[in-house]
This record gives C-alpha cells, sequence and structure tokens, in this order.
C-alpha cells in the first residue's frame, strides 16, 4: 500500500484502523463471553462483560473525535475520504454490537434463578456466526478484500434462518408449559434477537467496507453488481 | 474525447490532440477535452504537468513566449483558434485571462485600468465609458468598495481587491470565456473567498477555465475537474467524482497526497 507523502497524516489514518480493529476485538469476544455466562449462568462473567463495553465506549468516542480532527485537519479527498466517513459509521456498529452484547448479560443473573430448559444450541450457533463475520469484516477491512466482505453479507441470511427457526421452536415450547416459561422463554427470545440484530450489525461493517474499497454502495441491494467486484 | 459532461450540445472550447512545446520540450503531449458552455472547468496537477501551458494554449498566449510552438486545435465554438485568418487579438477578446498575481497596470486609476482592454481595441466610445466601467465592476464585485474613488490608482487597492480589478478588466471587453491561472494563490482566505464566490456567480455568463494547486478550490468551484500528470489528461470528469471516486490510481494518488 503506498503511504501518504505526509507522515502525521499517515500515522493518524493508522491510528484510526487500529482503534477500529481493537474496538472490533474487544466486541468480538464480548460476544463469545456473554453467550459463555449466558450458556453457564455465570453471572460474574457476565458482569465482566458488561465492565468491557466501558472500554468499546471510550474507544467510540476516541474514534469520533480522530475522524473530526482528520476531517479538519487533512480535507479528506478519495479513498481517504471513504475510509474516514465509514470509519465514523463502523465505530457506531460496533458499539451498539457492545451493547447488545451487554442487553444478553444483563439477562444472567434473572435466568440462574431458575433451572433453564433450553440448551442455547441455536444461540450458540448464531452468536458463532455472527463472530466470524464480524472478524472476517475487520480482515476485509484491513485487506481492503471485497470478497470476503461479501462472505459477510451473504452470512446474514443464515443467521436469520435459524432465528426464524428457534423462533418457531421457542414457541412452540412455550406453548407446552406456559405456566413456567414464559418469563425466561421472552428472555432467550429477546438474546435471540439481539444476536440476530449483532448479525445485521456486521452486516453493516462489510458493506461499508466494500464502499471504502469500490466507492459503490450496497445497502439495501446486497451485493455489488456483476463486474463490479 | 475526455469531455467534461457535455449536456448534449456541442462544446464552447475544445481541445483535440493537443500539444505544446517549449523548443523540443513537449509539456503537453496530446490532450483531447470539451468543456461546456457557462461551466467552471478546473485544471490541477503537480508543477510542471502542463496545466497553466494547457490553459495558455486555449488563448494563443503560449505562443507569445519565444520557441513556444502548439500542435493539435483548439476549437471554439467549433472553429479553430489556430486557423490562419484568426486575430489572436480579437481571440483574446473572446478568450479573457486572469493571472496569478493581480496586476493592474501601475501607473493607471481603476476606471482606467477596466478600460485598458477596450482603449486597445478602440470599441470604447466615451459616453459608454462610464456605463461599462460600473458593469464590469458590479460584475467583478468590486463597484460598491471602489465607486466613489474610481480616479484612485490602481495599484492602491488590496491584494484581493487588485484581483477583482484585473477580472473587472478581463470582464469589460465581454469575453465567452475567462481562463484563470491561479487567481487566489496570492490572496488571503478573506480574499479568496469573495473570488470563488464571485467565479459562482460569473458560471451563469461564463465558461470558465481555473487551473489551481489549492485541490479544495478546485473541488469548491468547480463542475469538472481535470487532473494533468506529465503533459498528459490522465482524468477528467465530474468534481464530485473525481474527489470521491477517481478512476485512475495516479489521480488517486495525487489528491491524496501519496507522491513520493
Amino acid at each position: 500500500m503506498t503511504g501518504h507523502i505526509d507522515r502525521n497524516y499517515e500515522a493518524q489514518l493508522d491510528e484510526l484502523r487500529q482503534r477500529l480493529m481493537r474496538m472490533a476485538a474487544i466486541v468480538e469476544s464480548m460476544i463469545g463471553t456473554a453467550i459463555r455466562a449466558l450458556v453457564d449462568g455465570n453471572v460474574e462473567l457476565a458482569k465482566e462483560t458488561i465492565r468491557r463495553d466501558r472500554s468499546v465506549n471510550r474507544l467510540e468516542l476516541e474514534a469520533d473525535s480522530l475522524c473530526t480532527e482528520i476531517l479538519a485537519r487533512w480535507q479528506p479527498v478519495a479513498s481517504d475520504l471513504r475510509f474516514v466517513t465509514i470509519a465514523l459509521k463502523m465505530v457506531t456498529d460496533l458499539e451498539r454490537i457492545g451493547d447488545l452484547a451487554v442487553n444478553i448479560c444483563e439477562r444472567v443473573p434473572d435466568m440462574v434463578e431458575r433451572p433453564q430448559p433450553w440448551d442455547f444450541k441455536a444461540i450458540e450457533s448464531m452468536a458463532d456466526v455472527v463472530r466470524g463475520m464480524i472478524h472476517d469484516a475487520i480482515e476485509a477491512f484491513v485487506t481492503a478484500d471485497t470478497d470476503r466482505a461479501q462472505g459477510v453479507i451473504d452470512r446474514d441470511e443464515e443467521v436469520d434462518e435459524i432465528y426464524h427457526t428457534m423462533f418457531r421452536d421457542l414457541v412452540a415450547t412455550m406453548k407446552e408449559n406456559p405456566g413456567t416459561l414464559v418469563r425466561d422463554g421472552i428472555h432467550v427470545l429477546s438474546v435471540a434477537k439481539w444476536v440476530e440484530r449483532m448479525a445485521d450489525h456486521s452486516t453493516n461493517l462489510a458493506e461499508q467496507v466494500v464502499f471504502m474499497v469500490k466507492g459503490k454502495d450496497v445497502r439495501h441491494i446486497g451485493k455489488l453488481p456483476d463486474g463490479a467486484r | 474525447m475526455a469531455s467534461g459532461g457535455s449536456n448534449g450540445k456541442p462544446p464552447k472550447i475544445a481541445a483535440v490532440g493537443l500539444k505544446a512545446r517549449f523548443g523540443s520540450n513537449e509539456v503537453v503531449r496530446g490532450v483531447d477535452m470539451q468543456i461546456s458552455e457557462r461551466t467552471v472547468t478546473a485544471i490541477i496537477g503537480p508543477s510542471g504537468c502542463g496545466k497553466s501551458t494547457l490553459l495558455r494554449t486555449l488563448n494563443r498566449m503560449h505562443e507569445l513566449i519565444n520557441g513556444a510552438t502548439v500542435d493539435g486545435e483548439v476549437l471554439l465554438d467549433g472553429e479553430n483558434v489556430y486557423a490562419h485568418e484568426v486575430d489572436p487579438v480579437l481571440l483574446r477578446r473572446r478568450v479573457g485571462m486572469v493571472f496569478q498575481k493581480p496586476n493592474p497596470f501601475p501607473s493607471m486609476s481603476i476606471r482606467q485600468n477596466v478600460l485598458a482592454g477596450l482603449s486597445l481595441t478602440g470599441r470604447a466610445v466615451r459616453a459608454e465609458a462610464d456605463a461599462v466601467v460600473e458593469k464590469a465592476l458590479k460584475q467583478a464585485a468590486l463597484w460598491e468598495e471602489v465607486k466613489d474613488r474610481l480616479d484612485a490608482p490602481g495599484i492602491g487597492l488590496s491584494g484581493g481587491q487588485q484581483q477583482r480589478l484585473c477580472i473587472a478588466r478581463a470582464l469589460a471587453v465581454e469575453p465567452e470565456v475567462l481562463l484563470m491561472d491561479e487567481p487566489c494563490s496570492a490572496l488571503d482566505p478573506i480574499a479568496t473567498a469573495r473570488i470563488e464566490d464571485l467565479i459562482h456567480v460569473l458560471k451563469e455568463r461564463y465558461t470558465i477555465v481555473i487551473v489551481t494547486h489549492n485541490m479544495q478550490q478546485a473541488a469548491r468551484v468547480s463542475e469538472h475537474t481535470a487532473f494533468m500528470l506529465h503533459g498528459d489528461l490522465v482524468e477528467f470528469a465530474a468534481t464530485n467524482k473525481l474527489f470521491t471516486q477517481p478512476s485512475d490510481r495516479r489521480t488517486e494518488d495525487y489528491i491524496t497526497g501519496k507522491f513520493g
């Protein structure tokens, strides 16, 4: 990759890139520990995960402020401009994913009060796919790889399918035991919905990478037109 | 041919296979471009890329330099300005020029400066002169600042005012095309903003081609931008496109500051 003549400019762009990667790494790990805390009923791990969200929030503020500074000081154009504008959006998506992981953790203390009849397999599967999506979106971002970004966008459907199947199964189980399972059923359904939302935010990340690399906006279309890859 | 988004109408001014040399040194190496009427076109590129020379071929000022030659054609409303029968002085009335450094005639008053071009071409009639001065100074957004001191020396104005006086002088002969060669490079940000604001107004009547080293200025004032490098026209596109998604890697590297 060709560097900028002005090394201060290059350094600031690189710092922004590093912050996004750090944020993504924390968020990806938070999803893992949030689901682990839920499955194991581990309240301490849930609390620890909630605490880590503070780092994500701090990185969000720092990245936003760095973007503003870069815009004001260097007035970036072309791919640099696309990089800074998507960075502003990526930090928002990453921060939201962190918040959703926190939401999951906040359910754990209430759920450990009762035995949970679910095996959480479907939620774990969804979370695994989402973590892979975030990981790949950030790899695609770092290596400017639109094929990899497209792979992330395509995987959103996989998560949606697991969610819909799970929704039907959950409703059926709750109907069988309406007296005891409604409260926890709603918790589990909420968790599933939050993981599904994480996949949507991960898709946003990948769409932003495509825009950064190709200058093409694939939001609401789902993919680059043929011949544009 | 590179076209500045021609709207189906024939171009106001066009370069066809245009080459310009200083002696044996070719500084513009076969440029084809079409500029639409009443638009602002910016030409950007590093020092020595040939952008000012290209500009100066458009009204045959390049040939005024010893050893300077031109090949190819420049078409103004479809007519080659390098044809034998074309009088370069009359051409320069149709295609006016504003230079980098404000250059009002030092011995002349504000009024005389505005009329200088007209006197030379013998068009000014005494009775018309006042009207011409007022109109040109108003078009150059200078009238309100100087109307009470038209007989004061032009050189006594601030740098930004002097540049607008030069624009008024260029407009007084009622050109069709206005060439501007880094018109703000000697001006402070306020004076620059005044000139840029003026460019937005002037394009309602004139076709403007501006050479600038200031990329933000190109992005602000122009509808189309041409990027030149080593005498070649690398990319000519809508300004918004060129500054957000340039097609050529060399454009991308230049505007993002990646030249080694």
